[in-house]
């Protein structure tokens, strides 16, 4: 189950940097987004797969989850939510502005 | 009682939630700011004395002893930091009280301030890897929003870069934190650095402490500062100065806490690593410093050099490097906050942040001409000033360990330094005036009083480096002998 997941890591990963490393806005905040759900099934795949218990609702099961991995993920979901929901309102306020949301044109010179 | 450690975080977080809802009253809320960053610098100041006197203070959070919930720990070398960063920012933010525009006043600048704050404050005392990262994302977060406050062309475009760069050094800090994670099983920072004395560090752990070298290179700016000169010079002059005072400084302390504690048995390679990129961040910085005819850029490559320099102490770690790199930290953020403001002066009185513009300044304006002077020769580490005690403990400490390419390059650093700001102290301020008296812009009143606090300030360290100095040798002693924090955090437990 674990090497499922590590690879499924590796494939998201993948594509995301492909995604980051285009030149429009928009693929690079999905490139983010895709980046940050690998790592999330990365930290999940660290903690261990095991099949076991609900942590710390019972006292019979032998195996019990561990809980930290998915303590952490929820974290770094919410925070990533955050991230780009923020970097989506920014991308949109730079193309009203910049009228361009190609980031080769978002350049700058030193006489703007 | 410990409860107090907590509110250095929560106090900002707080009254920054309680400005959201005053947000057209522009003068209230900075007043309210200030008192908040006041009182926070007070009972940073109380947290210090009673980390001298009792010893490093922790707060388990709920209750969950170590290493199972999350915890603050209060040691003298994040107690000073927070005491510094507190300060800096009341400065600061009463800067932006005299001097900001109206549009800047109502737009949520001092509710995100506030939690930038308490984003760089929860950074620096927290004891769990972990809660390390949200609180750098709280202040990342805040950060963000300050890039893009004020609304400018230029202002966007380089917030997309850097808020992009962001997004991916905090995934590798996610990745760095699950490799551990399934590496030691814990993120406890004491327990962390517990383990791994008890495994050895492996080739394995090596090399996630490399990738967490990398993350916190990313943010404080060391070798991978591509990012910082154009983000740190497009927002209005106030963020600048906390960024440049604030944000890298909380990279580096990360550095520091983990290089120091966890990944310490390997210097060989680690220190190594930090050392070389420290070199090659003095040369770049020093480089770019030279290079530009636009203030804000010149301000923002000494930033990069200034990272370059405390980094050399980490890269040495004998306990007079890491004195003299807490010294300096203290010293960088008071200059840095100093020079970003005067320069922010400089630009609104002459209305270009090009040299060319600027003539004469000295003749209108003498006390802004001295104060920058103060401030060069302070970045410089010019003997009565703030900078001067940690070069001479970097400096000769390098030359005990025998490191003398970086002693070289960390004192040719300081003459660039020193060049760089003349530069701009000979076309700025010397010269024919090009405004006559009769057409200067006058300067408003109380907007170098900000300023003059931070001149003070330099001078204060500098002279009363012995009475700091209890507080910087135990704040070294505890970064150069673990054991210390881990006794601490673990109790007798271990």
């Amino acid at each position: 189950m674990e090497s499922l997941i590590i690879v499924l890591v590796g494939v998201l990963t993948t594509v995301a940097i492909y995604l980051v490393l285009s030149k429009n806005v928009v693929r690079v905040i999905l490139g983010t987004a895709i980046l940050s759900h690998a790592v999330h099934l990365l930290i999940l795949s660290m903690g261990g797969l095991k099949l076991g218990a609900v942590p710390l609702l019972g006292e019979e099961a032998v195996n019990y989850v561990d809980a930290l991995p998915q303590a952490l993920i929820l974290t770094a979901i919410v925070i990533s939510f955050a991230v780009t929901a923020f970097i989506l309102v920014l991308a949109y306020r730079a193309y009203q502005e910049l009228g361009t949301d190609n980031l080769g044109a978002m350049r700058g010179s030193d006489d703007e | 009682m410990n409860n107090i450690l907590v509110l250095p975080m929560l106090l900002p977080i707080i009254v920054g939630v309680l400005l959201i809802f005053l947000r057209t009253y522009g003068r209230i809320q900075a007043w309210i700011s200030l008192t908040a960053m006041a009182l926070t610098a007070g009972i940073s100041g109380y947290l210090l004395h009673k980390v001298q006197t009792d010893g490093i203070i922790r707060l388990d959070f709920g209750g969950w002893e170590p290493p199972f919930g999350i915890l603050f720990v209060a040691d003298s070398f994040a107690v000073l930091l927070v005491l510094t960063s507190s300060i800096i920012t009341a400065i600061c933010l009463s800067y932006a009280l005299i001097s900001t525009s109206k549009e800047l006043q109502t737009m949520y600048f001092y509710p995100t301030v506030l939690f930038l704050i308490a984003g760089v404050n929860g950074s620096f005392l927290t004891g769990d890897m972990f809660n390390l990262f949200v609180c750098f994302e709280v202040m990342l977060l805040s950060s963000y929003v300050l890039l893009t406050l004020g609304n400018s062309k230029r202002q966007l475009r380089e917030a997309i870069k850097y808020v992009s760069i962001n997004i991916v050094s905090s995934w590798f800090f996610l990745v760095a934190l699950a490799f551990l994670y399934g590496a030691v099983g814990t993120l406890n920072m004491a327990h962390l650095a517990d383990r791994v004395a008890e495994v050895g560090q492996t080739p394995l752990l090596t090399t996630i402490s490399i990738v967490f070298l990398i993350v916190f290179s990313l943010k404080a700016g060391l070798l991978l500062y591509f990012w910082l000169p154009g983000s740190y010079s497009s927002p209005p002059i106030v963020t600048s100065a906390l960024f440049g005072a604030l944000l890298t400084k909380v990279g580096i302390y990360a550095l520091f806490r983990v290089f120091s504690l966890i990944f310490h048995h390997q210097p060989e390679i680690t220190h190594t690593v930090i050392g070389i990129m420290a070199a090659l961040t003095l040369i770049g910085g020093s480089l770019g410093a030279i290079s530009f005819n636009d203030l804000r850029s010149i301000a923002a490559y000494n930033v990069v050099i200034a990272v370059g320099f405390i980094l050399v102490g980490l890269a040495i770690a004998t306990p007079a490097a890491i004195a003299g790199s807490i010294y300096y930290i203290i010293h960088d953020m008071v200059a840095k906050a100093l020079l970003f403001l005067l320069i922010g002066t400089m630009i609104t009185l002459s209305g270009t942040s090009k040299m060319a513009g600027m003539s004469g300044l000295m003749k209108n304006y003498p006390l802004l001409g001295w104060s920058f002077f103060v401030a060069m020769l302070s970045l410089a580490g010019i003997p009565p000033l703030s900078g001067f005690i940690g070069k001479v403990l970097i400096s000769s400490a390098a030359i005990d360990n025998g490191s003398y390419v970086l002693l070289a390059l960390s004192l040719l650093s300081s003459i660039f330094v020193l060049y760089s700001l003349l530069r701009v102290f000979k076309n700025c301020f010397w010269g024919e005036t090009i405004v006559s008296k009769e057409e200067q812009l006058p300067l408003r009143r109380g907007v170098l009083i900000p300023c003059l606090v931070l001149v003070g300030l330099t001078i204060l360290i500098g002279l009363g480096t012995e009475s700091m100095s209890p507080y910087v040798t135990d704040a070294a002693e505890t970064l150069v002998n673990p054991s210390v924090y881990i006794d601490a955090v673990l109790g007798k437990i271990q």
